[in-house]
């Protein structure tokens, strides 16, 4: 099959990739990258457990071409951590007990630092929306918003 | 009765919110699930299902599929050992003779990639000359029904029949009697990872598994029986499960088929469901036709009860055949009920084969048991929590049916909800009180909703009750737990546990368990126990005894260390072992923090570097004090202690629209004592979000044998936004069997949630749903009946 160059930069480092026009970013971020963080968990963009950010806008890379996210930044959830440092969204997840099985924490904390780049102090109505696209089946929610909403008042 | 020699006051770990071992790995993307593993030279396994509900295989050609360039392996039901497996030693990894249900396996194939995985499976040329369906339980027992299994007599499994007192005759004598007809839903555990397994065979014919089981023990087993090999050459590992709800209680086709294709390639395969396989090809909750009568005495006394269930079971049997086990207790033993009759037939059928799903029977149960107590509150003009607290469960009884409570916070659970849910606010239905027009989320119990007659929102409020095994339950011979706690010379203290991590947090209370005997920081512990060649045995996680069992055994291990370490710290600081504690990582007299101490590490280091040294580690093995049910009665204590709960919700039905919104869980649970009240809450927060899923939205629909919606969008998982905001409650009874107190809590959160939702409801609007989900469709049509009904058309 036909190979498309594309170039990725994924957490800061540029990637030069010939790739199959068909593949998705989400199987790049896995298969070619080694990314583990980003999980498939429908490949449909019905749960949200591969969101990233695509320019700083959250989406579930299972629905984005690769070749689409050509000259574009990406930011996983590997990459929120900075000089060893978790993001504070990442140590309010740990410290309120949001994460049980863990297969969709990758995609929720993806999805609430997108939140609080665009608002630093939400409430906790704002927190379930953002999150309203990443399925959890164990936390039953409480304790992902009570996180979400404590980082605003840090 | 064993006798603390902790404070319970001072404990340094037990009962701290301690985040999971594993949170941050979680956190931060670095955990390792199955779906992230990659062998060198691995496979691709795929399968091949049916699509025809009920068949006889005339002729499978696979001569097509197997010159796909990239293919290693193409296997059929010729390949399959001569062995059945599973609860009901029903079920071949591949079918060869007949098929039984769409998803039945019939062809798999291992390829070096999807592509030729793909294109192989649709080479394969399956001829069937087609028998007649069966698509519900009820016409699988018809006279003259075709057998789903032909080697047997006819399609019903099983019949469970239990009794106590004299039901029959008791409801002569009753004031008030309910009688109801319910039918509630096929669902699915929707583990956000889907199922997989990932198999290797050695040159010496030894399997090594990666697998998403909850049961790796009875999986070596279970796969040993189904591949005809020694259980011994078989080896289970587990990665970091993605959740499990029950899904990996048995063995399941895809796993031998997984080990079949390695072995017929000679390569790692990997086999990985895509969402829609794991939505038709896992075994769902059984849906379930019940009838069901209570009888009760004018003072409010609980009389007679008298249940029949009709389960399909769909094409093969697995433990989720032996819920019925489950559902009797709800209905014999949640109150005090003098005469008790039960009866539920498990059915064969061309349906999806069903399986375990968390509260293995108690959802169901609890939905029923719990809607007729509101009826009968209303019949008797009884406060429906005052109805409730008269004939809870007292601590130190033993029911009819043989359960032996010990520690019992029923009654505790009931008033707490009911206070903090703001009860005296609800008032009867016919008086609208609660109506409130509102597009807030929000509500507050110290407020009282305003009445507005023109608004089509009304608000209700309701209350239900779960009883749930709590230690254990012995469903098999064996309901132990082995495990090994050891102490290196740095002082990391390693727990190796039989049990097993599904997510919920159950290595984390046990390292805090461990910890907590040695003395030592949650941060010292490691926790192994993903791998069947190095951790001893155990049942596996189920029935909500992970902690209460598995902490046991931990505990009995890590007292055996703490003995050792402190009979030589005795010798080292010359005196008498038992004037001596662990605690702050030092060994010290006790109750002279400032005294003479030595570090724990350097007893340890002392024990090792020297003549007659010794490993320090100690062995734990603790299988609880209870019976297997007596097999024709089904009486018997199956647990070493019983959990309970009360959920109080309130709710906003727009009767325009049949749309309910839950705006308010509140939820106590009796859990001994919360070893970890973070996860604690988390069990119960996530429980009750599946509750709110069976009540409203949740069901797998099912059509001559197919599954309609196989999606995260069509079957309809509460969000975020349909979840309302949770008040957890723990509710502390100091268990005198758990460990340090703790009973399990990991099933109960989700048991009463359906049911009060339903109680809510009625007391907004007046209806009665029977049937599960209560979607806003079904809801307006019953509004509409009413309506009807009313006008006396």
């Amino acid at each position: 099959m036909q190979q498309l160059y594309i170039s990725l930069t994924v957490n800061g480092d540029v990637h030069e990739l010939n790739i199959e026009p068909r593949r998705t970013l989400m199987e790049i971020l896995r298969e070619d990258l080694e990314l583990h963080g980003t999980h498939e968990g429908c490949g449909s963009g019905d749960c949200g457990a591969c969101t990233v950010l695509l320019d700083n806008e959250p989406v579930p890379s299972c629905l984005v071409l690769a070749a689409d996210a050509d000259g574009r930044q990406v930011v996983t959830v590997e990459g929120l951590v900075q000089n060893g440092e978790p993001h504070a969204v990442q140590k309010a997840i740990v410290t309120h007990g949001g994460t049980q099985c863990g297969y969709c924490t990758p995609g929720i904390v993806i999805s609430s630092v997108a939140l609080l780049n665009e608002n630093p102090h939400p409430n906790e109505l704002e927190a379930r929306e953002a999150i309203a696209g990443n399925l959890c089946r164990c936390t039953g929610y409480q304790k992902i918003v009570d996180a979400i909403v404590a980082v605003g008042r840090e | 009765m064993r006798s603390w020699r902790w404070d319970v006051n001072n404990y340094s770990v037990i009962g701290k919110r301690v985040p999971k071992l594993d949170a941050l790995d979680k956190a931060t993307g670095r955990a390792q699930y199955g779906h992230d593993l990659n062998l060198p030279g691995m496979l691709v396994g795929k399968i091949l299902y049916a699509n025809v509900p009920h068949a006889r295989i005339l002729n499978i050609d696979i001569s097509r599929a197997e010159k796909v360039r990239g293919v290693k392996a193409v296997i059929t039901g010729e390949h399959n050992p001569v062995h059945k497996f599973g609860y009901g030693a029903d079920n071949t990894p591949l079918k060869a003779d007949k098929v039984r249900s769409r998803r039945d396996e019939v062809a798999a194939v291992a390829a070096m990639d999807d592509d030729a995985a793909n294109e192989a499976l649709a080479l394969i040329r399956v001829e069937y000359a087609e028998l007649p369906p069966l698509y519900s339980a009820e016409a699988a027992l018809a006279a003259g029904a075709p057998l789903v299994h032909e080697e047997r007599a006819n399609n019903l499994f099983l019949r469970y029949n239990y009794a106590h007192g004299d039901a029959e005759r008791a409801f002569d004598d009753a004031d008030e009697i309910v009688e109801e007809e319910y039918f509630l839903p096929y669902v699915t555990h929707a583990a956000m990872e889907t199922s997989f397994a990932l198999a290797v065979f050695d040159l010496q014919n030894r399997l090594t598994m990666w697998s998403t089981t909850q049961i790796p023990f009875l999986l070596q087993r279970d796969l040993s029986e189904a591949l005809g090999m020694p259980g011994r050459d078989i080896r289970i590992i587990q990665p970091t499960i993605g959740g499990a709800f029950g899904r990996g209680l048995d063995v399941y086709p895809f796993e031998p088929i997984c080990a079949l294709l390695a072995k017929h390639s000679g390569k790692p395969v990997r086999l990985a469901f895509t969402r829609d396989e794991e939505f038709f090809a896992t075994a769902t909750r059984q849906p379930a036709h019940v009838k069901m009568r209570t009888g009760v005495k004018r003072d409010g006394t609980l009389w007679a009860r008298d249940a029949s269930v009709l389960l399909d079971a769909g094409a093969y049997i697995s433990w989720g055949a032996v819920t019925p086990l489950v559902m009797m207790e709800t209905t014999a033993s949640l109150y005090r009920v003098p005469h008790a009759k039960f009866v539920a037939d498990v059915v064969y059928s061309n349906n999806p084969p069903t399986g375990a799903m968390r509260g293995y029977g108690n959802p169901q149960s609890t939905f029923f048991v719990e809607t007729q107590m509101d009826m009968l509150a209303e019949k008797l003009g009884m406060d429906p929590v005052e109805f409730r607290l008269k004939n809870a469960n007292i601590p130190n009884s033993e029911t009819p049916q043989g359960l032996k409570i010990t520690s019992c916070g029923l009654r505790e659970c009931i008033t707490e909800v009911a206070e903090r849910i703001g009860w005296e606010r609800r008032s009867s239905v016919s008086s609208n009180q609660l109506s409130v027009v509102s597009n807030q989320s929000s509500v507050s119990s110290n407020q009282s909703p305003v009445s507005n007659p023109q608004s089509p929102i009304r608000r209700g409020i309701g209350i239900a009750c779960t009883l749930n095994v709590g230690g254990g339950a012995r469903i098999y011979r064996s309901d132990g737990c082995g495990a090994t706690v050891k102490v290196d010379d740095f002082g990391r203290v390693t727990l190796i546990s039989g049990s097993t991590e599904i997510g919920q947090g159950s290595e984390t209370a046990l390292a805090q368990i461990v910890a907590e005997v040695l003395g030592v920081r949650v941060d010292d512990v490691t926790v192994i126990n993903s791998d069947t060649s190095v951790k001893p045995w155990d049942v596996g996680t189920h029935a909500s005894r992970t902690t209460f069992i598995a902490g046991n055994a931990a505990w009995i291990a890590a007292n055996q260390v703490r003995e050792k370490i402190l009979d030589h710290a005795a010798q080292m600081l010359n005196v008498s072992p038992n004037h001596l504690e662990m605690r702050d990582g030092m060994v010290r007299v006790q109750g002279d923090a400032a005294g003479k101490g030595i570090a724990y590490d350097k007893v340890v280091r002392a024990m090792h570097y020297r003549e007659d040294g010794n490993v320090v580690s100690g062995t734990g093995w603790y299988d609880p004090p209870t019976k297997l049910v007596d097999k024709d009665t089904y009486k018997g204590n199956i647990s070493a202690a019983y959990g309970f709960g009360a959920q109080a919700v309130e709710i906003e039905v727009d009767t325009e629209t049949g749309q309910v919104r839950v705006l308010k869980i509140v939820a106590a649970h009796d859990v001994g004592r919360a070893i970890n009240p973070m996860y604690v809450e988390g069990q119960i927060e996530g429980g009750a979000q599946m509750g709110v899923g069976y009540a409203l939205s949740e069901e797998l629909q099912v059509r001559e044998g197919r599954i309609l919606n196989p999606s995260l969008l069509d079957y309809r998982m509460p969000t975020a936004l349909d979840m309302p905001p949770i008040e957890s409650v723990i509710i502390e009874t100091a268990d005198p069997e758990g460990p340090f107190g703790a009973k399990g809590v990991g099933e109960m959160g989700g048991n009463p949630t359906a049911a009060a939702i339903a109680n809510a409801l009625y007391n907004a609007v007046g209806i009665r749903m029977n049937q599960l989900p209560m979607t806003g469709e079904r809801v307006l049509r019953a509004l509409k009946e009413k309506e009807r009904m009313e006008n006396g058309d």
